[in-house]
Formats: structure tokens, sequence, C-alpha cells
């Protein structure tokens, strides 16, 4: 596989006694655009955090472009371009000198920087804004700055952390084109996201929860982890009451509120209506229930909650995943023991997650 | 040496975009030259002196006029009690009594030596005792007269024979300027880094956290510079304060100096998390208890023996046997060089520490 990039092998990190990253392996190839989807403190960011050569693995092997990550940081660092989640320009300077700098910190200099700088500011849309302050900037255009400043090495890999936080949709979008076009000219581009329509851009996409890799493929093979028909849309007034009742219905196997509405995966494809059925029984008169294509989303829910039912020493069950208010939703773990292994193993993976690709 | 370079440039391109920096760079020393220059002096000058005469002889008026004639005291009260002496004293309107008891000029008279009770004021202790030995001064001019004492002393006050103050306290100033604007703009500028976030871009790249210390260390010693050159014309021609040695070993022996507290700065970023705590561990833990330790208000011989130890950890306490060296007694090298090597020996292992600290921190 000489177009593999990057590999990683049982790559673990722990702090203490906490396990940020347990046994993850995945490979991923040249050119492609590969997606970490996980809420907050699913081990995203300490993943690419060794990868990058930041943090050392308590265990497994990590390679990227050959490198080994625990004995070879500084060759990686000088090949590889990262964006960190928390923005990285200096907002006190100027586009042209945050340029000149992060270009000189990789050791560019003359012609070459001058001709990258050129490339970056045109990707940037900021040509005639060379000689603005950052601070001045809008988000969306300090994003594609960072990018570009990662990017005027020429790297032929690029770690993106959570890359468009806090940027407007518009912004995200154009952002995400970069990414299309940088991926179509050879580069590898390893970014994680919570955001599910940035995932669905991703050629293939791992699913990571609390440091465990639960799930890696392209979108649509995702998708078929559903037998068809079994994911369906349930439209009733209180909806909240709704999804209590149908948690306890053998019928359904996941149910969780998307906004007003309620996304259920049926135990059996004929399962809709048994769910009317009871519904109705329940009092509830307007009820409809629609087939739908299952989202990222629904894909997500649907591989914790089945970890859970595996009986892994997660504590995430049926019944724990509860929908909060708006568009996120958490899992909460609550106290329950685990139905194997050490009960000191338990973590509560209380987490809160923006869902931004859902509108079907 | 080009990637140096490269954040050098950075960092003085951050320096002058910082609109609220350079007034504090430049103009607060000023401000604190002045201050300590005209207030932190020692010297006695017009201390309120209470009179009661009980005697009311020749004797005991020309006692009185000697006191008024020398510019440390000013007579601001005369009364007709010992009472009334205490009340003056209570009330803070005289620092000083003087008591001629009845019978003072007829003793003189006769060739009896005088006596004469004098009160101090301890609340204010500094110039309770300086306004207790000038008057003891006066006293013994008084009875000096005619007669030739049998050992005779004769003080020299070498360096500063006035004694003046300001020409040991002024030079003292601008080691606190330097220590100062040296080791929280470098404690600073490393923690703006990382509350910003783009410390952790800085780690992705090539550099190495060697690069990044002395790329932050260059500039601001570059800094501490531009304060000596900034404030040395007001110590000069504004204080008249001598500089007897030169220019070029003054500036040689800050370096030295400034190794210690530019590490001190980089060793504070390490133990902060925010620029808040870092300007708080500056001010309270690294400055104060270094003013207090290092000789420049009080004398360490007075210290007790642990505190005297203790001060030895102390950079300002040789930069500031330096400055007075360099300043009033006009040395150089050669006779400074003990505190110069306790300097570099300071800074090396401060440094050294903080450089430890700084790389486990991003590991």
């Amino acid at each position: 596989m000489t177009d593999t990039v990057v590999v990683a092998h049982e790559l673990s990190r722990s702090f203490g006694k906490f396990v940020a990253v347990d046994r993850v392996s995945f490979e991923v190839g040249r050119g492609e655009i590969f997606g970490f989807l996980g809420s907050n403190g699913a081990g995203k960011t300490t993943t690419i955090r060794m990868l990058c050569g930041l943090l050392a693995p308590t265990s497994g092997r990590g390679e990227v472009l050959g490198l080994d990550v625990g004995r070879q940081p500084a060759a990686i660092k000088r090949r590889i371009g990262y964006m960190s989640q928390r923005f990285s320009l200096y907002t006190d300077l100027t586009v042209d000198e945050n340029l000149r700098f992060w270009g000189g910190a990789y050791g560019l200099g003359g012609q070459r920087l001058a001709a990258r700088a050129d490339w970056a500011v045109q990707a940037a849309d900021l040509a005639q804004r060379r000689r603005t302050l950052v601070r001045e900037l809008p988000g969306g255009f300090r994003q594609r700055l960072a990018l570009g400043c990662a990017l005027l090495h020429e790297p032929p890999i690029v770690f993106l952390d959570e890359p468009t936080g806090g940027v407007d949709p518009e912004a995200r979008r154009r952002f995400w084109d970069l990414i299309d076009a940088l991926a179509a000219a050879g580069t590898t581009v390893f970014v994680t996201t919570h955001y599910m329509d940035e995932a669905e851009r991703c050629h293939r996409v791992a699913l990571m929860h609390a440091g465990r890799l639960l799930a890696l493929d392209s979108v649509p093979s995702l998708k078929r982890l559903f037998a068809p028909g079994t994911v369906v849309e349930v439209r009733c007034s209180r909806a909240p009451a709704a999804l209590q009742i149908l948690e306890a219905e053998p019928a359904v196997r996941e149910a969780a509120l998307f906004g007003t509405v309620l996304h259920v995966v049926l135990a059996e494809a004929d399962g809709a209506s048994v769910v009317q059925n009871r519904l109705r029984s329940a009092g509830f008169e307007d009820v409809s229930i629609t087939p739908i294509e299952p989202s990222l989303e629904d894909v997500f829910i649907h591989v914790i909650a089945g970890e859970a039912v595996a009986g892994d020493q997660w504590s995430v069950s049926r019944g724990q995943l509860r929908t909060v208010a708006g568009d996120q939703w958490s899992v909460a773990g609550g106290p329950a023991q685990p139905p194997s292994g050490n009960p000191s193993d338990h973590r509560a993976p209380t987490t809160d997650h923006r869902a931004g690709g859902r509108g079907r | 040496m080009r990637t140096l370079l490269v954040i050098l440039v950075k960092e003085l391109l951050q320096l002058r975009r910082d609109p609220k920096i350079l007034p504090i760079l430049f103009i607060a020393p000023v401000f604190q030259l002045l201050i300590l220059g005209y207030a932190a002096t020692t010297d006695i000058r017009n201390v309120e002196l209470a009179v009661c005469d009980l005697d009311r002889s020749a004797s005991s008026r020309q006692l009185v006029q000697r006191f008024e004639a020398s510019s440390y005291f000013r007579v601001t009260a005369r009364v007709d009690s010992q009472a009334g002496l205490d009340a003056l004293l209570q009330g803070g309107v005289a620092r000083l009594g003087l008591t001629i008891p009845a019978g003072f000029g007829a003793d003189r008279a006769s060739g009896r030596p005088g006596t004469v009770q004098l009160l101090a004021d301890g609340a204010d202790a500094m110039t309770g005792t300086a306004g207790m030995s000038y008057a003891n001064g006066v006293l013994r001019g008084e009875s000096g007269e005619g007669v030739r004492p049998l050992v005779e002393l004769q003080p020299i006050v070498l360096y500063n024979p006035d004694l003046t103050s300001r020409n040991y306290m002024v030079p003292s100033v601008l080691a606190m300027i330097i220590m100062i604007m040296t080791m929280m703009l470098t404690a600073m500028a490393v923690v703006r880094e990382s509350e910003v976030g783009t410390m952790e871009q800085l780690l992705v790249t090539p550099l190495t956290p060697t690069h990044l210390i002395i790329g932050k260390l260059i500039p601001y010693a570059l800094v501490g510079l531009a304060e000596v050159f900034s404030t040395l014309p007001i110590v000069l021609f504004w204080f008249k304060v001598p500089l007897r040695g030169s220019l070029l070993t003054l500036l040689l022996l800050t370096l030295p100096f400034m190794l210690c507290t530019l590490g001190l700065g980089l060793l504070i970023s390490t133990l902060s998390n925010t620029q808040q705590q870092a300007m708080m561990l500056t001010a309270f833990v690294f400055i104060m208890p270094q003013i207090y330790l290092s000789g420049f208000a009080f004398p360490i011989q007075n210290m007790p023996e642990v505190f005297q130890l203790v001060t030895y950890l102390v950079p300002l306490r040789y930069y500031v046997v330096i400055l007075r060296g360099v300043f009033l007694k006009g040395v150089g090298v050669g006779v400074l060089w003990p505190q110069a090597l306790a300097l570099v020996v300071l800074g090396t292992a401060i440094l050294a520490l903080a450089r430890l600290r700084f790389r486990r921190r991003l590991g």
C-alpha cells in the first residue's frame, strides 16, 4: 500500500487513569478526505495530536508518511500541515505578516514564500486585504487564511482539528470547497468535526465515541447499517411524551427526538403499524409515520447504542439516549453499572453534540 | 538563524502594534524615576522640633538658637511644661521634643556639664532616629566649644560625601525598571500565546522549544536595553547622579542581570495559565520579595541570618551592588566580577529550569 499516508495500529493514549484514546486502528490513503466524527471528549483531538507528533502514544503504533509518530515527531512536523481547533493566527498582525511568519517558521523564504503567500491570499479571497489586520477580518476569511498558513510549505497531508468552529454555514461551505480542491490535487485531508453535514462531505468517516473507534466506512456504507425501511420519522403532537412511550416499546430499537419529530429505528421493517397502534392507543391522534433515508446522526446514535448492547464496558443503553433542547443531544451515562467488567472502568459519557446536517 | 529572525520580527511587530504597551514601556519608568527620585529620600530636613525651655537663661537660648540655625530642624512650637511637649509629640505636630531643665544655665556657667532631655517620636522610626543623631551632633558642637577632646574623630564619607540618598536610590530604581519590564513582558508574551492558541500551532511547526525561548528572550532583552537608554538621561542630567564608571561597563554588567530577569519571566510563564496569573505572580512572588531582600530598601547585614542566606539567590541583590559600584565608585569589571559571575550562574540555572518546565508543559 504505497498510497497509504497514515497508519494507526492499536493507537492508545491515557492521561493518568483516563483512557482518552483506546486502541484505535485505521489507515488513510493519499488524496482522501478522512473525517473523524464524534462528540466533544470522544478522543478526536488526542488522536490528531498523536499523529502530529505533539503527544506521544501510550501504546500502539502510528505512522504518518512512513514516519513513526512516537520516535520521529520532528520529521513529521516538517512535512505535515496542521490547523488546531483554536484560532491560530496572530490577530494583531496583518495578513501578510502572518503569512511571512508562518512561512518562515517552516523555513520558507524568498521567491518560494512569495509565491505561496500569493497562493494563500488567492485561496482565502484576501488578495485585496493583505495589509489588513487579521482581527478585522470576518471569521470565514480568517479560517481560510489559517488553512492557507498551514499549507504554505505544501505538505502532502493536512490535519484539521474542528476547523470550522464558530463560522457561519456559508463560510463553512466555502471552506469545504477549498478542502475538496485540495484533495482533488492529491493532498490528504484528515479532518475532525462534529458537524454532520461536514462529515457527509468526507470520503470516509470514522465514528469515535469515548476514545473508541466504533465504525469506519464511506457515508453510504455507514447508512446501510440499517435494514431498508427500518428508519422512520414519526410526526405527532407532544413528541417528547411519545418518545417516552416508544422507548419502552419492544418493536422500537432506538428513538430520538430531532427537533419536533422523532427518528425511530424499528426492530423489523414492518414495525411501523405496531408503532402507529401503540401511539394511537396511548391517545396520540395525529400520528404520521414515513420511512426516511437515515442521516449520519441516526447512524451515530445507532452505533453508540449498539456498542452498549454488545455488552462492552459502556453503560450507554437504550433508553439512556436522550434528546435535549434545540439541535443538541446528549448521551446520559448515568450511574448504571456496566454489563460486565470492573465498575471502576465506568466513565460517564456525558457529551453534548451539535448536529448540523439533519434537514431532511 | 533565519528562523530566529522570523520570530524576532514577529515579536517586535506585535510589540509595536500594542497601543498600550509603549506608554507603559517608556513613560511609566520616567514617572517611577521622578517619584522615587524625589520622594524616596531618607535625608533629614526640617524635622519639627518642640522646645520646652524651663531655664530661660542666656545659655538655654543659645542652645535653642543652635538648633534653629541648623537646616535639619525647624522649631515649630515652644511650650512651658513637659506635659505640653508630650501633647505635641502625641499629635504628631513635633517629631522631636527638647526639654531644657531649670538650672541648665547655672551649671554651664559654673563649668559643670549641662543636662537636657530629647524626646523622639519612635512611631516614625526613620525620622526619629535620624533626628536624634543630628541633634546629638548639634549638642556635641555646643559642648565641644573651647574644649579639645582627647581623641578627635575625623569621619570621611567616600563616594557620596553628602550621603545624598538620591545618589544611591535613583540607580536602584533603574534596576527595578529593568527587572519589572523584562520579567513581566516575557511572562505575558509567552502566556498570551498559550491563551490565544497560537502556541499549539507553533508546536507543530519545525520550530524547537529552544528557538521559541530564544526568540522570546532577545526582543525583551532589547526592550530592557532600551529602558536603560531612555531612563539614563533622567538619572544623569535631571537628578545629576554621577556616573563615575563607564557606560559600557554599565551595559555589559546589565546583560547578566537581564539573563536572570528574562529567565524568571519565562519561568513565570510556565507557572501561569492566564496573563492575569502571570501578572500577579510577577508582582507578588518575584518582584516584591526581590526588592525587600536585595539590600535596595533594607540593609542585608541587619537581616536575620536565614534571610541573609536567601538574599544570595536574589539577582537584584547583585545588580544593586553593580549599579552603585559603577555609578558612585567608578569601579569596573575588575572589581565587580564576583557579582557578574553570580548573576551568570543564577541566570543560567533559572533559564535551565524554565526551559525544562517549558518543554514539559508542551509535552
